[in-house]
């Protein structure tokens, strides 16, 4: 009898601590999911108020009683919104293209080709991964401001190419396909770059959407580079652009319709999160950092 | 037959290499040079000395040592709260089942999004102005607590609203990569450690941390990398004059000295990102050592 009570008690405790630890655990995932939107929500909701209405609230109010799409109309006819995502939309595409195709060129030869010292340059390849941006930019300045190719595309595209990181990525990617085809190729006659073009980038596609992806996001958030080299507003990308319309945009202090700006600077990238999550998420966890 | 597989391979390295040569090594190489030219003339291309002036200059600077002292802080503040909060998530998302893939895509939202444009959602928030106090205002009123310029006021808010937003933004790289590293730790190991009724936290400190520490010290020395180089998420919430904002990080201060209104001098922007360097070598290196007696591989 005694112990059967006291055996009854432990469960029940070990069910009661049990539910603790789970409702806290869903306490602090819910807790932070809530941080993580919470600014996206603000920012939805402040640009759909309008401009008298959010001024006239002294407590924000948490719904907005009359949507407005005028901040969103104000957006693109008071400041060049249209031109800076265009030019973004130029440059991350061109900086994209350009930078697969250098990737794949030298990842390939790389993983397939032979050749003289082949080691020891990957590896000076690989070391060339730990120079941070912040050393070089500065001579990159210099050296596009002297050729005269500020303000221009060629100047923003050319150093925005580059990146190690994605070379050895596909080169790992591409060293697992078997050599077999290779040499199976190689006995129907096929040449290096058509075996590239009809066997390996097939296989390896889902390696080279995650680069094209990574560097897309790169792209669309760059603003050191873009800022030093643009100082004509008809080249902004969109970084520049949101640091230009907060510092003299709509000509006030017009919050909803700089939250209209932002709100349409964000979607792209949401969109293509949500439609590629998993690539993104898996190509940021095999060696993504933040910027 | 060899001499011309080789010229071949050379031929698909040769876009890699035009680009790497012109935009990496060739600058890397320069930015030491500039850095030891002293009263370089970007205008003329002159100088009149070789020596360490530059360096000398930029550690006198009161702007360099305040952001110096900035970032610093940053570094102190953001790395471990960060770390330690992206584990406590991770364990915690590791624990459940429902609404864990949901909630895994939420968090990972930051990562897709401009720095500088959601920055602003986040200046807005913290903001006084005429009309509102600003949220985060109303809020520390309702609790009784008074009102702060986050953006405008003291040193310390500001600095706060910093390593916040800092925060928010460097969150969903470290969860991911805890999240992975917590799924590949081999489920034989805990069964074990129920056998035998080991209590959860010290299955916690004696299976997953040894477990997942080398990517803990993968996250904390990247976080220290990224925290060093701080300087969009503090343009994005005190605007591009970040001196007078007392807010400045030493990236900030070489993109200042090299271009903008105080712009125009390149041999401090390099002899300032050399010190950078040396400072992220050498906190790095720390690590490194520090990490041999407590990582588990």
């Amino acid at each position: 009898m005694d112990a059967l009570t006291s055996y009854e008690k432990i469960t029940r405790r070990t069910r009661a601590r049990r539910y603790t630890t789970k409702t806290l655990t869903y306490i602090l995932l819910l807790f932070w999911a809530f941080m993580v939107l919470f600014p996206f929500y603000w920012m939805i909701l402040t640009s759909i108020k309008s401009y008298s209405s959010y001024n006239a609230e002294y407590i924000p109010s948490f719904i907005a009683r009359s949507p407005t799409l005028q901040n969103y109309v104000d957006a693109f006819t008071t400041v060049p919104l249209g031109r800076y995502l265009l030019n973004t939309l130029i440059f991350t595409l061109i900086t994209t293209a350009i930078m697969l195709v250098v990737t794949t060129l030298a990842a390939f030869a790389f993983a397939r080709l032979e050749f003289r010292g082949k080691n020891i340059i990957f590896t000076l390849f690989l070391s060339l991964m730990m120079i941070p941006n912040e050393l070089v930019v500065i001579t990159n300045f210099t050296t596009i401001t002297n050729l005269g190719w500020r303000n221009t595309f060629v100047g923003l595209i050319l150093p925005s190419v580059t990146s190690v990181f994605y070379i050895y990525l596909l080169k790992e990617n591409f060293a697992q396909v078997p050599d077999e085809l290779y040499y199976a190729a190689k006995v129907d006659g096929t040449s290096d770059l058509r075996y590239l073009r009809r066997v390996l980038i097939p296989i390896c596609k889902p390696t080279m959407i995650t680069i094209v992806i990574l560097k897309i996001i790169e792209c669309w958030n760059s603003y050191v580079w873009p800022r030093l080299i643009t100082d004509d507003e008809a080249y902004y990308l969109v970084s520049n652009g949101i640091q230009e319309i907060r510092e003299n945009g709509f000509g006030r202090e017009n919050i909803p319709a700089m939250m209209a700006a932002v709100v349409v600077i964000s979607t792209p990238l949401i969109i293509l999160f949500l439609c590629f999550r998993k690539q993104i998420m898996a190509g940021v966890a095999r060696g993504g950092t933040k910027g | 037959m060899i001499e011309k597989k080789s010229a071949k391979a050379w031929l698909y390295l040769l876009p890699a290499f035009l680009f790497l040569a012109a935009f990496m090594i060739y600058p890397l190489i320069d930015v030491f040079i500039y850095s030891f030219e002293e009263g370089y003339n970007s205008a003329s291309q002159t100088y009149y000395g070789i020596g360490l002036y530059n360096y000398s200059y930029v550690l006198h600077d009161t702007y360099f040592l305040q952001a110096v002292k900035n970032t610093f802080l940053l570094v102190i503040i953001t790395v471990p709260l960060s770390t330690g909060l992206a584990l406590l998530i991770s364990v915690a998302l590791n624990s459940i089942t429902r609404l864990r893939e949901f909630l895994q895509t939420v968090y990972f939202l930051p990562y897709v999004t401009n720095t500088l444009a959601v920055g602003l959602v986040f200046m807005i928030l913290f903001k006084k102005t005429a009309y509102s106090d600003g949220l985060v205002n109303l809020l520390i009123q309702f609790f009784g607590g008074s009102s702060v310029d986050f953006i405008d006021g003291p040193y310390w808010a500001k600095m706060f609203v910093l390593c916040f937003y800092t925060i928010w933004v460097v969150m969903p790289f470290k969860i991911l990569i805890l999240t992975s590293a917590l799924a590949s730790v081999n489920p034989i190991y805990y069964s074990a450690a129920r056998v035998d009724g080991t209590p959860a936290w010290r299955i916690f400190f004696k299976i997953t941390l040894p477990m997942i520490s080398p990517m803990i010290f993968y996250l904390v020395i990247t976080g220290f990398i990224g925290a060093f180089k701080a300087y969009s998420d503090a343009v994005a919430l005190f605007g591009t004059d970040l001196n007078a904002a007392g807010m400045n990080t030493i990236v900030g201060y070489v993109y200042d000295m090299l271009y903008g209104d105080s712009g125009g001098y390149p041999s401090f922007a390099s002899a300032a990102a050399i010190i950078l360097f040396a400072i992220v070598l050498t906190i790095t290196c720390i690590n490194l050592l520090v990490s041999r007696k407590h990582v588990y591989y």
